[in-house]
């Protein structure tokens, strides 16, 4: 190992945080409902965002089954169908992926991995949760006011959104765009926090390029979602206005049912610039922290460091730059420029470069590994699988030639659904069979996670992969019910019964990875501070479940990076990340 | 959308200066050891409420370089007539700049000790703030009594949006302030007021940078300079 000049024996003053400065609780209530304890907070989103994910999961069934079996459901009408489409899209990318990822994911695991006692701003943090519930609960409420949620697509498209032909004109849409604003108030609090304790709160000797892959995604996915946000907040506060005073942001001059409007003159296209320039980091903001999540599962249940550790950090922050650049790839058929088409195409097929260079890196990090096919690991491979399925068709759809007539077919719903549905979702399984027992204490059930996790790898592909080919025939989404056409063959509507049926089982294989997560946190095996032996400083507390503080009285010290795994000479196969050098006199050297 | 993508090309440059002076070059693989850091390094290190705060006038700035990308773009639109700007907001621009200067006032208070000169200067910025709303309100006054109501014309639409806006921000700030002064009135720890009130402060200076450039906007003084800047580069 290369000589850095530091002294080990010297007297490194003890990094201890005084005991005033940490928020004490005092009652029940403060500690398990108004926490402001990161962890509570974090299984608080992480319950909510659940919860409403299900919503969303049992709409995805109703979809499925108007599709496989039109006609059949006499209970789902083409509104509905369009207010199911608008929800589960919905729900499914801000408030459960977003929400989970950084409020869930990232309130437990930054200050643990970085070595702090808690988030910078614990009061801001636990506001962060309730303005996050609110939104929730504001979103969920729109399914029993009268005419029920929006429909007008998850896009919330003008002027089509704040039309009378759209359901849920009257209050739908109205307190959809309420619970978005709320929504990034919310995020926006936390935000602040997980930011800020990356900044200032890491440990010592944690220096930024010793932090594990999962901070890095998280930091940047939040910095980018903080900065894209505001984007959809002035759009959705911009909405309200037509909405409700009458303004013409973005509304045209309309005649309905005869009528001329009091609309005119607005730019439905500035609110797909303004949509979509939030709406392209989003992708990124949930892969981010897949990413990361993906890079630590891969290394430690391979038994291997990372594959070039820098270029993944380096990937990273490209990624999340260059994403504010290639919006308008979303926006090709709205007429542009040519030239524009042309110039976010290739900012789009860049982006290609540093995500192929992570895809790389995880495979020549599982080269030669020690592959322990645990369930994590499970879920980790087949991440990086459908990642690669779902960027391969964004190169289709990236270029503006392929993009304009696959454009509103079920291949782009294949698309997003391949690379920010499934694939985050694997990163978020993955993630919670790895960190359950941390945050419990006990593993999950070994064999119902094998269940869950062939069935829903399996399961998934049978739902998006044969979609692909119903968007190569032309098959348009957001349809009710495609009827009689000359170009769909009557095979496709075999295939798509079959993708219902694959849909309502991969939904019922989550209602045992539900019952997995319940009686596990009973019954499950204990599972020991460090079960995975992995180095990273989230798994060297002093207690597990980690206590109030994170740790004991002095904080960690960190020497190495998170990645020692299978070290030439040390003594097990990993090294934790405070574990001093062999041969320093420095307390508690003994491996 | 240049507007926005000009401000985000701000922030990178900010972050990509930054990320420069972190090691990112670094072989963390081969590095064992307590390696000192930026914090340890740099003399005077960063209070976490000041970085935060830096990081929330980002995501404020982001807000408003959108809402103005957006009036950049519909003012392009045929149907757009732009209002008369009531003579009032000169006024309330004066009164805003008058807070400001009280904050930094408390601000130069605070680092001399000085707790009286603190309260004054919070009292006095607080008040010119207060003022500056119901200017604000005022104005709103004006020009729906002349007849231009927030949706007869997108000009309108967007100068009652944006002030708005502005004016719920100082609002967020007015309940800060409120907290620091009730704090000073009780005689706390200079220390940890000399934080406060310089945070207040440094909102209070980005507020209204953020108003001045609204007022360009709303005055059309930013289209003269746009122009000559144009003109200058043909």
């Amino acid at each position: 190992m290369v000589d850095v000049p530091y002294d080990a024996t010297a007297d490194i003053p003890l990094a201890e945080v005084g005991e005033v400065e940490l928020y004490h609780p005092r009652s029940w209530w403060t500690r398990y409902v108004f926490s402001q304890d990161a962890k509570v907070i974090a299984i608080q989103y992480s319950l909510t965002a659940s919860a409403i994910g299900l919503v969303a999961l049992v709409l995805s069934w109703l979809m499925r089954l108007q599709l496989g079996f039109p006609g059949t459901f006499s209970f789902i009408d083409a509104n509905q169908y369009l207010q199911f489409i608008t929800m589960h899209g919905m729900i499914m990318v801000i408030y459960l992926l977003t929400a989970l990822f950084l409020g869930g994911f990232g309130n437990y695991l930054i200050p643990l991995m970085v070595g702090a006692r808690d988030m910078v701003f614990p009061y801001v943090n636990m506001l962060s949760y309730w303005v996050y519930l609110l939104a929730v609960l504001v979103l969920a409420s729109t399914f029993f006011v009268p005419g029920g949620p929006t429909g007008a697509g998850w896009t919330l498209y003008p002027p089509q959104a704040i039309l009378s032909g759209t359901p849920g004109q009257d209050w739908g849409i109205i307190l959809m765009l309420s619970s978005l604003i709320l929504f990034i108030i919310g995020f926006t609090m936390g935000g602040l926090n997980y930011v800020v304790t990356v900044l200032q709160a890491r440990t010592r000797g944690m220096t930024l390029m010793r932090l594990p892959l999962t901070v890095w995604g998280i930091f940047t996915a939040t910095v980018m979602a903080l900065l894209a946000f505001p984007a959809l907040f002035v759009a959705s506060v911009m909405m309200l206005f037509d909405r409700l005073l009458g303004t013409s942001f973005f509304m045209p001059s309309l005649v309905e049912m005869g009528q001329q409007m009091k609309y005119g003159g607005g730019s439905p296209i500035l609110f797909q610039h303004l949509f979509w320039f939030f709406g392209h980091p989003e992708v990124y903001i949930v892969a981010l922290p897949a990413f990361g999540i993906i890079s630590d599962l891969i290394s430690v249940h391979a038994r291997k460091n990372i594959f070039g550790y820098r270029m993944m950090v380096w990937a990273i922050v490209a990624i999340g730059a260059l994403s504010f650049v290639v919006w308008a790839h979303h926006m090709y058929v709205s007429g542009m420029h040519p030239y524009f088409g042309f110039f976010f195409a290739t900012t789009t097929l860049i982006i290609a470069i540093p995500t192929a260079i992570k895809v790389y890196n995880w495979v020549l990090t599982l080269w030669r590994g020690d592959i322990h096919l645990t369930v994590p690991m499970l879920f980790a491979l087949a991440f990086i699988i459908t990642f690669v399925n779902g960027g391969l068709t964004g190169l289709f759809l990236g270029n503006v030639v392929v993009d304009v007539p696959l454009s509103d077919t079920m291949f782009v719903v294949a698309h997003f659904h391949m690379v920010m549905g499934i694939a985050p979702i694997m990163a978020v399984f993955g993630g919670i069979y790895h960190w359950y027992p941390k945050v419990t204490g006990r593993m999950l059930n070994e064999a119902l996670g094998r269940f869950h996790f062939w069935v829903s790898f399996l399961g998934a592909y049978a739902v998006f992969f044969p979609m692909h080919y119903l968007g190569l025939l032309g098959m348009p989404r957001r349809y009710h019910d495609i009827g009689e056409t000359a170009f769909v063959p009557a095979s496709a509507h075999d295939l798509n019964a079959f993708m219902s049926v694959a849909a309502l089982i991969v939904g019922f294989a989550q209602l045992v990875f539900l019952f997995n997560l319940i009686w596990s946190l009973f019954k499950g095996k204990e599972a020991g501070g460090n079960p995975w032996g992995a180095a990273s400083l989230e798994w060297q507390t002093p207690q597990t479940p980690p206590g109030h503080g994170n740790w004991g009285k002095e904080l960690p010290l960190v020497y190495r990076w998170a990645y020692d795994y299978s070290v030439p000479g040390a003594i097990r196969d990993f090294v934790p990340q405070n574990e001093p050098p062999a041969g320093s006199l420095a307390q508690g050297a003994q491996p | 959308m240049s507007v926005i993508i000009l401000f985000m090309a701000g922030i990178a440059a900010i972050a990509g200066w930054w990320l420069s002076q972190q090691r990112l070059a670094a072989k963390p693989w081969l590095e064992e050891g307590v390696i000192a850091d930026w914090r340890e390094e740099s003399p005077s290190s960063l209070a976490p409420a000041k970085i935060g705060l830096g990081v929330f006038l980002a995501v404020v700035g982001s807000l408003f370089a959108l809402f103005i990308s957006a009036y950049s773009m519909r003012m392009s639109m045929v149907d757009w007539r732009a209002l008369p700007v009531p003579k009032l907001l000169w006024f309330n621009t004066g009164v805003l700049v008058t807070s400001s200067i009280a904050l930094q006032w408390a601000h130069v208070a605070a680092r001399r000790n000085d707790m009286d000169g603190v309260i004054v200067g919070l009292c006095a910025g607080g008040a010119s703030a207060v003022t500056f709303l119901v200017g604000q309100l005022l104005a709103w006054q004006q020009l729906s009594v002349a007849g231009y109501f927030v949706a007869s014309n997108p000009a309108n639409s967007f100068f009652y949006l944006i002030t708005a806006m502005h004016g719920l921000h100082l609002m967020g700030g007015l309940v800060a302030l409120g907290r620091t002064t009730a704090k000073a009135w009780r005689g706390a720890d200079m220390t940890r007021m000399r934080l406060s009130v310089e945070l207040c402060a440094i909102y209070w200076h980005f507020l209204l940078l953020v108003w001045l450039v609204l007022l360009g906007l709303l005055t059309g003084w930013t289209d003269d300079f746009v122009d000559i800047c144009r003109q200058l580069l043909t």
